[in-house]
């Protein structure tokens, strides 16, 4: 970390990438080189600022006059709502769930990280800035994260003036931890609940606009198709799930926020609501979709129990500060009681292979290596399907070290929510755990503005692709959220709004229209397949797929096998879907279908771009593409770039568009762990 | 190594909210005490898919009991026998052969939307009437500038977590919603930037309350032994606190 | 049914914790009365001379500067008007608390809410409709069972109590006024937002406690007494 020195943000210090292989060949058309259009230069340290005067201002009298429509209510969207609603704007606010308040930001659990170095431990904007750069595995565009950096302090002061109650020191100033192996303390927190509380409080904000008039509030209502006319975003078509309305909402600009489609895997931590259509019809009249391989697979959840299984849950990976993860040397013992496995029966793998960092390896690597020893027949719990999917995490000797109180104090809340899931006693059964996918760094492609390649399609949080790179430190995803929505769109779509309003555009339009009518005549099909199976069911099999082969480590035949099953899924599908009930009243599997319909589309394109990139960098491992040791081998010569795929049609190929990475301020280095 | 359980299961069906409801019986079988209460109704649900019934509609989005969509009344308690919930609930509470009463939340103010699936904006509505600070995006000072005392923070955080939820209610015989509101108002009112807009903001909110219809309180403690969060009773003693200088102050 | 909008001009005031408040501050009166109620009625057992001129007592408070019977008259005018608002307010609430769930449960367990909680509206109710008798009984009519005097009102309440329907009637009312004082006793300190911690919700409850025994028990002696024949 020492030899980063700062640049002059001026000369880049690495060449264009040039990409020999082409393991994706026959599945994708190679499109033109993409830049983004609006990149600031200058300064690294300048950029933001110089930006946030460069762009145009909306008189005041005129952002009545300026319709916003704003898809999802979770931090990014939520934040945005209430600031632009301040602001003075016309805001509507739709979310699939009965109140904005539940959006899966609220299941968060860590913290939220900032450069307020209020514990003078030589933190910075420029260190939170390297750190993030360097943990995505130099796959982020620099800007936007040095800019991520910057605004994150000015998060902490919102969200505590707003009623956050972040854990506090006993004179009553804010407490910072350190996570994630990063060596600063710059993670603010409320106990677990981090994310519920910064969301209640975007929500608060919000609600404050909603009954000030400047927002208005769609609940359980689902946008299915966005609306372009002369090539801007004009508007939504949404459908009321209650009364199964097919709504019509024009606007000037339309903002996604629709959170991150983790779900394409059936089990993930994300909300069983949480999906990709907002985004995917986004693609489908396109915006482009980029890196969508790069998934973050966490390794400390809850194992699978059975088949039955809807949901991972995700217990904080602080637990590998004290546990110690192991599994039997020899399969015929994974049955046994694990305290009857004698020390030298037992295989602390982690330990093993990686002596210096030991458990508190990354997450990448810690859920690669228990995948690994489970397929090798070596896991533990049930059974599922033909393996064990499991293994130990052990308090044992922490708790003989530092007494059953002391691990109590720590983690006592997850303890219990273990024993709640499982029923087991993890003070004297070891845990078990197991990775489950958590969050995507991959989203809708978009520019220094948030803004996609539609003009008037704006896109923040998890939703975009643009600043976690290859893999997303623990405690951004929050930030990210908020930075977005308070303080980057605000002051970016207004850019944009300075030419409105646009000409109104009429609901008997042409483009409208069609949309409206693509979104009925798409309800009417699910319902009229008719066939025997239930959309879940389609779930559930393409999730297999994804795990199987677009999962913790992808490979070159398995990515092909996995494209053509995807295939023949979707084919299925559309023959041998069956959906019960009506249209016009509030119909769940209705509701799941379209969703499933989009995850099957998006999973082929991941496991093309998965493909495609034959390199490992962050949470994308390719097994053609490691060191002698089995340790991730990037190649920055070849894939230093974003992939942005283009929709090429139901019938055709998507279309690549590389944007080339270039970093002025720091230079790329290999990550190792060894 | 693990037994399954049959069970017989009670449930309110409502095709939409105008439509008349009614008890239907269901057998499902098979079902594993690892399984999650919902895990239960997803197999039940594919189980009527597979016979040509409609799936039971039920509200769930997070289940892992944070977001508070889900909203089970189970064999006249909310959220069930545990204290955590429907989502969070597990089979293992229950043994082969039991019969499950299943309700929607019953409130005037929680109109059923379908089958178990009811309405719940009135909370958003109680929350527009006064439950935020007003802090424009940027005009906040530097976080420590303003230190909080960590007894009244951990108070504040301590009923911040309600997740709105509506347990409260449904378990209170009189449908009153005043531990959701006492929580908010003691989260606001415990924090130094919660002072400015205090009084202001209870009788406000007092009256969004009681003009969705939500009944008064009368102290009996059913809602506390619901909330899974556990938020305690004192939250409406805070509200009545403060309500009580409010009307002092002649507001 | 709800509204879908918002109130404006909201006043305290007008707010359903009000009406609880006024139920506290009124139920709160009540146990005063009571607590000095009861203490007067232990005075049947210093023996009818000092129980009468106790109860002649009451009448001459404040003289010569209140007429006879003045001072009574006005603790009796503001207990009157106590029981209006308190009945009043329970009443609005109650039809309130009916209104919020039009539809029953088909299955409800109420499970850590005490007994006494979930009595208050019948146990109001039978509590006012004994407050009736009793002051037919004993005050307005002064009824005696027996046919002895009336004017005498140590006699009247022994040969009241002498009767065992009588009793049976009057420890049956003091059940329902225990029921009574224990919730209320702590719900009328926690509506007056007293109790903001745990140790002080504790200590309300036991107050509770205390309140509904001290009452119920010290009004039950006078009768039992008079049943085993210590008093005659």
């Amino acid at each position: 970390m020492a030899g980063s020195t700062l640049h002059d943000g001026l000369t880049p210090l690495n060449a264009a990438p040039t990409q020999t292989s082409d393991d994706a060949h026959g599945y994708y058309t190679l499109g033109e080189k993409i830049v983004d259009p609006v990149a600031p230069t200058g300064p690294i340290a300048q950029r933001w600022t110089t930006r946030k005067f460069e762009n145009r201002l909306v008189n005041p009298a005129n952002r009545r006059k300026l319709n916003i429509i704003i898809v999802g209510t979770g931090l990014a969207g939520a934040a945005a709502a209430a600031t632009l609603g301040e602001g003075g704007y016309n805001v509507k606010s739709f979310c699939y769930q009965d109140s904005p308040r539940r959006a899966h930001s609220i299941a968060a659990q860590g913290g939220i990280n900032a450069a307020k170095n209020y514990k003078e431990d030589g933190d910075s904007v420029f260190r939170l800035f390297y750190d993030t750069v360097k943990g995505g595995d130099y796959r982020s565009r620099e800007s936007n994260v040095y800019r991520l950096a910057e605004v994150s302090t000015n998060i902490i002061d919102q969200c505590v003036a707003q009623g956050v109650p972040f854990a506090r020191d006993y004179g009553g100033l804010l407490d910072n931890r350190s996570f994630g192996g990063v060596q600063v303390s710059r993670t603010f927190y409320a106990r677990g609940q981090t994310g519920q509380q910064l969301l209640i409080g975007a929500y608060q904000a919000m609600e404050r606009q909603v009954a000030a008039g400047t927002v208005t509030q769609y609940t359980r209502h689902e946008m299915l198709e966005l609306i372009v006319k002369d090539g801007k975003a004009r508007g939504i078509i949404a459908r009321d799930l209650v009364t199964g309305e097919i709504e019509t909402h024009l606007a000037d600009a339309v903002v996604l926020a629709s959170g991150g489609y983790g779900n394409v895997f059936y089990l993930s931590t994300n909300a069983m609501g949480s999906n990709v259509t907002a985004a995917w019809r986004a693609h489908r009249k396109g915006a482009y979709m980029a890196n969508p391989c790069f998934t973050q697979i966490h390794p400390t959840c809850i194992p699978v129990s059975g088949e039955h299984q809807s949901k991972l849950t995700l217990m904080s990976e602080s637990l590998r500060n004290d546990g110690r993860i192991w599994v039997p040397k020899r399969a015929e013992d994974c049955e046994k009681d694990p305290r009857d496995i004698p020390e030298e029966d037992r295989d602390y793998y982690l330990e093993r292979i990686y002596p210096s960092f030991g458990n508190l390896v990354p997450r990448d690597i810690a859920s690669r290596q228990a995948k690994n020893v489970c397929d090798e027949g070596r896991g533990v719990g049930p059974m599922v399907g033909d393996f064990r999917r499991g293994v130990y995490l052990d308090f044992s000797d922490a708790i003989k070290r530092l007494g059953e109180p002391a691990i109590r104090e720590k983690y006592d809340n997850l303890f219990d929510m273990y024993q709640r899931i499982t029923g087991e006693n993890p003070y004297e059964v070891p845990m078990r755990i197991y990775p489950a996918v958590h969050y995507v760094m991959g989203g809708l492609w978009v520019d220094y503005h948030l803004q996609s390649n539609i003009p008037g399609l704006f896109v923040t949080g998890e939703a975009n692709f643009s600043d976690h790179g290859a893999n997303r430190l623990g405690a951004s995803a929050l930030m990210q959220g908020l930075a977005d929505g308070y303080f980057v769109l605000p002051n970016t779509i207004r850019e944009y709004l300075a030419d409105g309003p646009f000409a109104p555009v009429s609901e008997d339009d042409g483009a409208v229209v069609e949309a409206r009518e693509a979104v009925r005549s798409r309800v009417e099909r699910f319902l009229s397949i008719n066939g025997t199976r239930s959309p879940d069911s389609f779930h559930k099999e393409l999730g297999h797929i994804m795990w199987e082969y677009c999962g913790m480590e992808r490979t070159e035949p398995g990515l092909r096998k996995a494209i053509d099953m995807i295939r023949e899924l979707k084919r299925e599908f559309w023959n041998d879907l069956k959906v019960l009930g009506t249209a016009d009243s509030l119909n769940q599997s209705l509701e799941k279908a379209g969703r499933v319909a989009d995850f099957i589309e998006l999973g082929e394109l991941m496991c093309v771009d998965a493909l495609n990139r034959r390199e490992s960098c962050g949470g994308h491992f390719r097994g053609e593409s490691q060191t002698e040791d089995g340790e991730a081998l990037r190649h920055d010569d070849e894939f230093a770039y974003v992939a942005a795929w283009e929709w090429g049609g139901d019938e055709g190929q998507p279309v690549l568009h590389k944007e080339d990475l270039v970093y002025t301020a720091i230079e790329m280095k290999q990550r190792s762990y060894k | 190594m693990i037994g399954t359980m049959n069970l017989t299961l009670k449930i309110w069906r409502q095709p939409h909210a105008e439509a008349q409801g009614g008890m239907r019986e269901y057998q499902v079988s098979g079902i594993s005490e690892d399984m999650s209460f919902l895990e239960m109704l997803d197999i039940l649900n594919e189980q009527l898919q597979e016979q040509g019934e409609e799936p039971v509609a039920f509200d769930h989005d997070c289940r892992e009991g944070i977001c508070g969509s889900c909203s089970l009344m189970i064999n006249g308690q909310a959220h069930g026998p545990e204290v955590t919930t429907s989502c969070q609930l597990h089979m293992r509470s229950f043994k082969d052969g039991d019969t499950i009463t299943i309700e929607p939340w019953r409130s005037e103010a929680f109109p059923v939307v379908k089958d178990l699936v009811v309405n719940r904006s009135a909370f958003d509505r109680i929350i527009q009437s006064g439950g935020y600070i007003s802090a424009n995006t940027g005009s906040a000072p530097e976080a420590n500038s303003v230190p909080a005392p960590r007894e009244k923070a951990m108070r504040a955080f301590n009923v911040a977590t309600c997740i709105g939820c509506g347990a409260c209610v449904a378990a209170c015989p009189n449908g009153s919603a005043s531990l959701f509101l006492g929580a908010k108002i003691t989260h606001l009112g415990e924090l130094p930037q919660g002072q400015p807009e205090r009084y202001e903001r209870i009788v406000d909110m007092v009256a969004q309350h009681d003009a969705e219809g939500f009944g008064g309180c009368t102290n009996i403690g059913e809602c506390a032994a619901a909330c899974p969060k556990g938020i305690p009773l004192d939250v409406i003693s805070q509200l009545n606190k403060d309500l009580r200088t409010a009307i002092k102050a002649g507001r | 049914m709800a509204t879908p909008t918002l109130v404006r001009g909201a006043r305290a005031t007008q707010s359903t914790i009000t009406l609880k408040i006024a139920m506290a501050v009124s139920g709160i009166l009540f146990i005063l009365f009571v607590l000095a109620h009861m203490y007067g009625n232990l005075k049947v057992f210093s023996g009818e001379e000092a129980f009468n001129s106790y109860a002649e007592h009451l009448r001459t408070i404040g003289a010569p500067i209140f007429p006879r019977t003045g001072v009574l008259w006005i603790l009796r005018v503001g207990l009157i008007a106590s029981l209006i608002v308190h009945v009043a307010c329970a009443v609005t609430l109650a039809r309130r608390a009916g209104r919020a769930r039009p539809v029953q449960y088909q299955v409800k367990r109420n499970v850590n809410s005490a007994f006494s909680s979930r009595t208050m509206r019948w146990g109001g109710a039978t509590i006012l409709m004994f407050l009736i008798w009793h002051l037919l009984n004993f005050t307005i009519v002064k009824i005696n069972p027996t046919g002895g005097e009336t004017e005498n009102p140590y006699r009247l309440l022994v040969d009241n109590f002498g009767v065992w329907w009588m009793t049976i009637i009057y420890l049956v009312a003091m059940a329902a006024l225990a029921l009574h004082l224990h919730h209320g006793t702590w719900s009328s300190l926690q509506t007056l937002g007293l109790t903001n911690s745990p140790l002080a919700r504790q200590r309300a409850k036991l107050a509770g406690w205390v309140v509904a025994v001290v009452v119920a028990g010290g009004f039950s002696l006078v009768p039992l007494s008079v049943l085993v024949g210590i008093t005659k």
